[in-house]
């Protein structure tokens, strides 16, 4: 079966699960309960949609299959810097403008931070991967502890104000965000058309790139960037979920079997959406799990990342 | 650093540490407590004292025999999944044993903790490509696991609330009568110390000890269960205490070298003073609140972890 | 003609390259031999714009290689590193389209087609074109990468220890088809190559580095010479004349 066919299947299963989601044991205030579902299902595709093509576009870039940008702890990052403009700023600054100016300001400080973070992973000699990726980790536990810590500091009647407004979870969509998130994605989509091109290229490896006249840095630099702010969005909208980057972008190499980034970018979407809606149709509707599928997701992507480890087991 | 500096800091800490909090207490009461004094620093402020030193020293000792044993400077409690283990087992008395005593819920968590580790341990056996930095990565994302199941199960059965207070090790709840449990730590310190040249030997790899005569099996099994006692006693009474056994150890090591019989006792005390220091830091910031041990140690104790990975590259070790 | 002048670089204060200035002419083959850590490899790399100089010039016919646009220079010159360092699910007609990206930008056109049937029918490639990389054996996987150069159809070619990990018979094979390349097509080669015999037999020109600085260059029966051998290895080599080709006895 060729990649273009298993694209259609991916994508008809998709549709199917979506329509099971909204319509699924659709009783009461339909007027109420429908348009709710319908925000929840935007968000978490969109949500899905733009891990799955960050992650992708990342692991190209950094040409291996086990860095993604979670694992280097940059969702827990989101997280800090959101807590740090609430410490510094205080939530009446929050109230008065609004959840989206916080959230902007957020985008730039990750963009800042990316910029960092590209010093670190292509600037210098050859990264052993897997001290970057103890590094990432350990640097997630970091900004997650110190999260927790500026919280603490907060004072507890201003937290909670702003505590539902900022910290989302998949079963608590931040549908505020929606619109300006997608407005962020299509802005941010169109930018990422003019570097399309060389992502096919780029998996070759530095030297094949440069040796081929792509402008090395400067695409890497500006990908990065475009990383960077889908995973803020996406972390903005339904909270960090480390694993399901590293999950559906492998799953879609291994379905694909095609180097053409079209199909794997595609491919890896249709799977993180079957993956984010399916899972937690499943989850909230039939088992009726007090669970959600962030937990049942790191679960099953933390197996398959020692799998990966184990497997790919080698110096780099 | 010398012993009498890691002593005098000791010292001097301790009483900072008792002589602080909300019930006015300061040295020139000590001959003449009150009553309300006398009562606060019985139940609270001693026990509290005595548990921090005991959990610093006995996580910190537990992380130095992790790294001997598995000859890996990045393995510890908590880079090997026993933390997380431990939890685990804690979780499943409560969900087994509605009342499990404490005495029960310590037992099973040690099975755990000691199958977790057991389990780490086999799973480095298969690994050929023993790496300083792969091993801990291996080890990190073990723990993420079984705290994930942890998590499953602590949702399916309305857990939540009781596992957060493991998650975040705390010890603004020790009280007399809650911390007893752990000083089951010091008898199996004591034993360490005891079979601290057993270990080193066992640290230079299985051929080796075995050609100076030492039961290697045997060794390495006793180190295995008194890091899963200790760790399991200290998650049950104080909580997770992140990177504690990772880091204190590496310190000593920079400075003292590694031969366990020299290092036991730095470790030790070492451990003990960061804790100490540590817990005033979360008691002084947001006085009269506290924040949790967890907190205050995970962000030092990962930002010394990443210095220290970043000066082990510098060194090109 | 690519042009060396006072070139320099060092990595963590450790001077790899000391002062290299150096001429290659059209339509030759150059090799750089040279014991481990002679800074080979660094040179080839900073003339292909792998990495970057610390000081000096680099120029390809008159236009300095780091001012010039990457697209340009793709055009202009192709290295070919160690071959196993793409592990893509590619096959060999895939990798050879890919050296046409300067000029299709991904999007192939018939001329682009046409330059790759070519370079598959160079390198004899025909039969095998829809393998994949990784069930060929070294030898087809080199000559893959060969015609992803050819296809590139680029002025100069620069190859890093092309002969690695082949036996005599695909060695051989892969020099002649450097010579060819050279006689019939009229390109210009740099290589690195560790036998010297290969680099006595097949090149025009040789570059002898050592401790990151040059101590001969000339045509190769200047170079290959007992007392220049005996500066660059240390150790006595002894030089024998069959057939016209000057072959080192060093065992």
């Amino acid at each position: 079966m060729g990649y273009k066919m298993k694209t259609w299947i991916l994508a008809v299963i998709a549709v199917i699960l979506m329509a099971l989601y909204v319509f699924y044991g659709l009783t009461g205030n339909i007027g109420y309960v429908l348009p709710r579902r319908l925000l929840n299902l935007l968000a978490i595709c969109l949500t899905g949609g733009a891990i799955a093509f960050a992650t992708t576009i990342f692991m190209t870039t950094t040409n291996n299959r086990i860095l993604t940008p979670s694992v280097l702890g940059l969702d827990s990052l989101y997280m800090l810097i959101q807590t740090i403009i609430i410490f510094f700023f205080g939530s009446n600054m929050m109230v008065l403008l609004g959840g989206s100016v916080n959230y902007l300001i957020s985008i730039a400080g990750m963009i800042l931070f990316s910029l960092f973070l590209y010093q670190f992973l292509f600037k210098g000699e050859k990264n052993n991967i897997y001290f970057l990726l103890l590094i990432g980790m350990i640097l997630g536990t970091f900004f997650g502890s110190f999260t927790d810590f500026m919280q603490v500091l907060i004072d507890p009647n201003e937290f909670m104000m702003v505590q539902d407004r900022m910290f989302a979870s998949i079963n608590n969509v931040n549908t505020d965000l929606l619109y300006i998130s997608i407005g962020i994605i299509a802005i941010t989509f169109i930018y990422f058309m003019r570097f399309y091109k060389y992502l096919d290229v780029l998996s070759l490896g530095r030297e094949e790139a440069i040796n081929l006249g792509v402008p090395y840095h400067y695409v890497v630099k500006r990908l990065l960037i475009i990383v960077v702010i889908l995973i803020s969005v996406a972390t903005a909208l339904i909270g960090p979920i480390t694993f399901l980057g590293l999950l559906v972008v492998n799953v879609s190499y291994e379905l694909m079997k095609t180097y053409r980034h079209f199909y794997i970018i595609l491919g890896a979407v249709l799977v993180s959406m079957i993956a984010l809606v399916g899972g937690q149709f499943l989850v909230e509707r039939l088992f009726t799990f007090s669970t959600t599928i962030s937990v049942i997701i790191n679960f099953i992507g933390g197996l398959y990342f020692i799998y990966l480890l184990l497997k790919e087991n080698r110096k780099w | 650093m010398k012993i009498w500096h890691l002593v005098t800091l000791l010292i001097l800490f301790s009483f900072t540490s008792v002589f602080l909090g909300v019930t006015d207490l300061s040295p020139k009461h000590i001959f003449n407590l009150s009553e309300t004094q006398q009562q606060v620093l019985l139940t609270s402020r001693l026990p509290r004292l005595i548990s921090i030193l005991v959990a610093g020293a006995s996580m910190s000792i537990v992380g130095l025999i992790m790294q001997q044993l598995s000859r890996n400077r990045f393995v510890s409690p908590t880079t090997a999944g026993t933390m997380d283990a431990a939890r685990l087992g804690i979780l499943v008395s409560l969900m087994l044993f509605t009342a499990a005593s404490p005495l029960l819920q310590m037992t099973i968590s040690f099975v755990f903790a000691l199958l977790g580790t057991l389990i780490f341990m086999k799973i480095l056996e298969k690994v050929k490509f023993k790496d300083a930095i792969f091993i801990p990565l291996i080890g990190l994302m073990f723990g993420n696991i079984i705290s994930s199941i942890s998590t499953f199960i602590a949702y399916q059965n309305d857990l939540v609330q009781n596992m957060s207070s493991w998650m975040q090790g705390d010890f603004s709840m020790i009280m007399s009568g809650t911390y007893e449990l752990m000083l089951v730590s010091i008898p199996i310190l004591i034993l360490a110390y005891i079979f601290a040249n057993k270990f080193t030997i066992a640290g230079m790899g299985e051929d080796f000890a075995k050609n100076l005569g030492l039961n290697y099996r045997q060794v390495v099994n006793i180190g295995l269960v008194i890091s899963a006692l200790v760790t399991a006693s200290v998650v049950l009474t104080v909580g997770v205490i992140p990177f504690l056994g990772l880091i204190i150890p590496n310190i000593v090591a920079i400075y003292q070298g590694d031969h366990l019989k020299r290092t036991l006792l730095h470790t030790a005390l070492l451990g003990a003073v960061f804790v100490l220091f540590c817990d005033i830091i979360g008691r002084i910031v947001i006085y009269p609140y506290e924040i949790p041990i967890s907190l205050t140690v995970g962000v030092i104790g990962s930002a010394v972890f990443i210095f220290l990975l970043l000066r082990r590259r510098k060194y090109g070790l | 003609m690519v042009k060396l002048k006072n070139v320099f670089k060092a990595y963590n204060q450790r001077k790899v390259i000391e002062d290299v200035s150096l001429d290659i002419e059209k339509g030759t083959i150059t090799s750089f031999i040279g014991p481990n850590g002679a800074g080979k490899s660094t040179l080839v790399s900073m003339i292909s714009r792998l990495i970057s100089k610390d000081d000096g010039a680099i120029t390809i016919d008159g236009k300095d290689i780091m001012q010039t646009k990457n697209n340009e220079m793709a055009k202009k010159i192709s290295i070919l590193k160690q071959t196993n360092a793409v592990n893509l699910k590619l096959t060999i007609r895939e990798l050879v389209s890919f050296g046409r990206f300067p000029y299709s930008q991904g999007r192939l056109t018939k001329v682009d087609e046409e330059k790759i049937d070519e370079a598959i029918d160079y390198m004899e490639l025909r039969d095998i074109q829809d393998k994949y990389l990784d069930e060929l054996s070294g030898g087809q996987r080199q000559r893959a990468h060969i015609a992803m150069v050819i296809a590139q159809d680029t002025e100069y070619i620069l190859l890093d220890e092309p002969l690695n990990n082949l036996d005599m018979r695909h060695s051989v094979q892969i020099m002649k088809t450097l010579r060819n390349l050279v006689n019939e097509m009229g390109k210009t080669i740099l290589l690195v190559i560790h036998d010297i015999n290969f680099a006595s037999c097949y090149s025009d020109h040789i570059v002898a580095l050592k401790d990151g600085k040059i101590v001969k260059q000339g045509r190769t029966c200047d170079v290959i010479d007992q007392c220049v051998l005996k500066d660059i290895y240390d150790m006595d080599i002894d030089i024998k004349e069959i057939d016209e080709r000057k072959i080192c006895v060093y065992f």
